[in-house]
């Protein structure tokens, strides 16, 4: 990979980084309402994905969804403003962390529903095949979403259909609070098998490694339509959610995670390809002034009117 | 003008809707070689090709998400679900996903799709093959709920709801599928009917019978019962239950002053408790009477013919009801 394409991808994972954590200190101050799932130590997933995709492409993510919407290049204070809850959010403060959407960048939404996305993401690809335009979908899931039973609803006609979708699992162990190992009597790679399917397993913590096996995926399914399967084994370092203080988790497993931090991964790699020190810190200081200057303008932005409830529940008629 | 059966009337909205707007696509289980269960889609295959009308397995839930997923992405598509009961498997990708998209996503896009079902008894298809679930997505707030009840409007509110911006539920009534009525030869002297519009069905003005799918021809009948006694009655066809016609209601019940609520889903917690509890609201300087409803009584829908023939509404306990909000 050439040195200005990984400081580019760099540049995004640290992106999503930043923000994350500066929604983490938020939600500690109280700013934001609701739950929080944030996905600090799977930022290379998304950037590897987003890296093979274009706004035409459609992707669906769930609750730890944060990372896939920067990635597929949403606007940043509207981002903010709409986990803040405000008027100016990309969803009018309607949706919230769980729900952030941009219909505009292909990105239909965060859901709330382990495995929803599965089949929204099924249809879309069944949308784009029958368009006969090349685009393509991707669906974002978790571990635990394996033991739903749309994955395989999905899969299955995924599979018989030869739709453009890329399944991609972001497999960081742990079903909400539990570890996946005790929920599954199988595993992506046998289900892939099972119904035929290209799959392929990356360490989801190497961004160049992602976005390698993502446009091998992806590149060949615009011309002939089918779906594959990217497994990418990555590490969820917070709880659940915030506040979850993880005392189901082993010190020792959570300590080892520093390791294998997908940002200090691919700190070093730019480094290894050349970079200039300076051009790493350069990038850093780029992505927290832009941090900042989002989440003030999300800070200060007005609160939705409660006289608006009933907006958007259904189409206005045409006028 | 042809007289056509509500299942062909059905048929022929999908095929115009499909010549209209290649956009438009079926999505369902044995829609395919197979026209669906009670034959909704026959000939659509041959006439648009498995590039149009998609022949799925037996995966509910994935059929409702690939709609809302395809709407979103540009589509229209219109899913079938063989029987009512099978939508149990769906509500998620209906209730939390279909429902709220626009809502939550803050206007940004709409789902154009339709979920067309069958509901209703006299078929003895037993537990799992005859509820009459509307009332559940009337609940949530985002969807539509139709419900025709005869062949012209089988036609009309199908082709309605595929024009409709917004997902909508098409309840048809499976008793109904051999009812015969008139369809103009001319496709473009078929009509549209709009969603939220009921229909007085018969006017008359010593009591207002509101009802929807096949308790419109059971209210018929027990108003032209109650005829012979010179008791005259109205019988409003609500057409389509959210949104429903609450002015129509109201200006009838203005007239009327009585107001009975039929239909064949069961009583307790169905859309009569709304329609009943909005008109003793709004409506209750108009009451001389109490409002009653006739529904299902509050058991699962049976198999055996002398107990679902007990459990389905009918006209003469509409009549019943009619004497005692007049009495």
């Amino acid at each position: 990979m050439k040195l200005t394409e990984l400081a580019d991808l760099y540049r995004r994972m640290l992106l999503i980084r930043r923000a994350e954590e500066r929604l983490q200190k938020l939600f500690a101050d109280g700013q934001v309402p609701g739950f929080l799932h944030l996905s600090i130590g799977q930022e290379a997933v998304p950037v590897g994905v987003s890296s093979a995709l274009s706004d035409r492409d459609t992707v669906s993510s769930n609750h730890r969804g944060h990372g896939h919407t920067l990635a597929k290049g949403v606007d940043l204070t509207g981002f903010f403003a709409e986990i803040l809850g405000k008027a100016t959010g990309l969803c009018k403060g309607r949706g919230g962390s769980m729900h952030v959407a941009d219909l505009s960048k292909g990105m239909l939404g965060a859901n709330g529903i382990v495995g929803a996305g599965l089949p929204i993401t099924t249809g879309s690809a069944l949308a784009h095949k029958m368009q006969r335009q090349g685009h393509v979908a991707a669906v974002y899931f978790g571990d635990g979403a394996l033991a739903e039973g749309v994955l395989h609803e999905c899969l299955n006609i995924a599979k018989l259909w030869s739709l453009p979708i890329l399944f991609v699992c972001e497999n960081n162990g742990w079903s909400e609070f539990s570890p996946t190992d005790r929920q599954l009597a199988t595993n992506l790679e046998k289900l892939g098998k099972a119904f035929a399917m290209k799959y392929r397993s990356v360490d989801g913590n190497v961004i160049a490694d992602v976005a390698a096996a993502a446009g091998k995926l992806v590149g060949p399914m615009r011309r002939y339509p089918a779906p594959a399967i990217l497994e990418c084994r990555t590490t969820r370092v917070r709880g659940h959610y915030e506040g979850d203080r993880q005392d189901y988790r082993d010190a020792g497993e959570i300590a080892a995670l520093e390791a294998r931090d997908p940002i200090r991964l691919a700190a070093e790699a730019l480094a290894e390809a050349g970079a200039a020190p300076d051009l790493i810190a350069g990038i850093a200081a780029e992505v927290d002034a832009e941090i900042e200057a989002a989440a003030e303008a999300a800070l200060a932005a007005p609160l939705p009117k409660s006289a608006d409830i009933l907006a958007d529940v259904y189409t206005p008629a045409e006028v | 003008m042809t007289e056509i059966r509500y299942i062909k009337a059905v048929n022929q909205a999908l095929w115009d809707a499909m010549e209209a707007d290649p956009s438009v696509f079926l999505i369902g289980e044995d829609i395919g070689a197979a026209g669906g269960s009670f034959k909704a889609t026959r000939d659509l295959l041959d006439r648009f090709g498995p590039e149009r009308v998609y022949d799925t397995p037996i995966s509910e839930a994935a059929i409702a998400g690939m709609a809302v997923g395809a709407a979103l992405t540009g589509m229209r598509p219109v899913a079938e679900i063989m029987f009512m009961d099978f939508t149990t498997l769906t509500m998620d990708m209906l209730v939390n996903q279909a429902a709220k998209a626009r809502s939550m996503f803050g206007g940004q896009g709409s789902v154009p799709m339709v979920l067309r079902t069958p509901h209703g008894g006299g078929l003895n298809a037993g537990p799992q093959h005859s509820q009459c679930l509307e009332a559940w997505f009337a609940h949530v707030p985002g969807l539509k709920v139709v419900c025709p009840a005869n062949p012209a409007d089988a036609y009309g509110l199908l082709r309605a709801a595929i024009d409709d911006p917004d997902p909508v539920i098409v309840v048809e009534n499976k008793a109904l599928y051999a009812m015969k009525g008139d369809l103009p030869d001319a496709p473009e002297a078929r009509e549209r009917i709009e969603i939220g519009k009921g229909r007085i069905v018969r006017p008359g003005h010593d009591a207002t019978v509101v009802a929807y799918g096949a308790a419109v021809t059971m209210a018929e009948a027990a108003a032209a019962n109650l005829a012979g006694e010179g008791i005259d009655v109205e019988v409003i066809d609500l057409r389509s239950l959210q949104p429903w016609d609450e002015g129509l209601v109201l200006e009838s019940l203005s007239r009327t002053h009585n107001l009975v609520v039929a239909h064949e889903a069961v009583e307790a917690f169905g859309i009569g408790a709304e329609i009943a509890a909005r008109m003793a609201d709004i409506g209750f300087d108009e009451l001389d009477g109490p409002i009653t409803r006739v529904g299902a009584p509050f058991a699962p829908s049976p198999f055996g013919k002398t107990l679902e023939d007990a459990y389905r509404p009918n006209a003469e306990r509409i009549e019943a009801a009619l004497r005692r909000t007049l009495a």
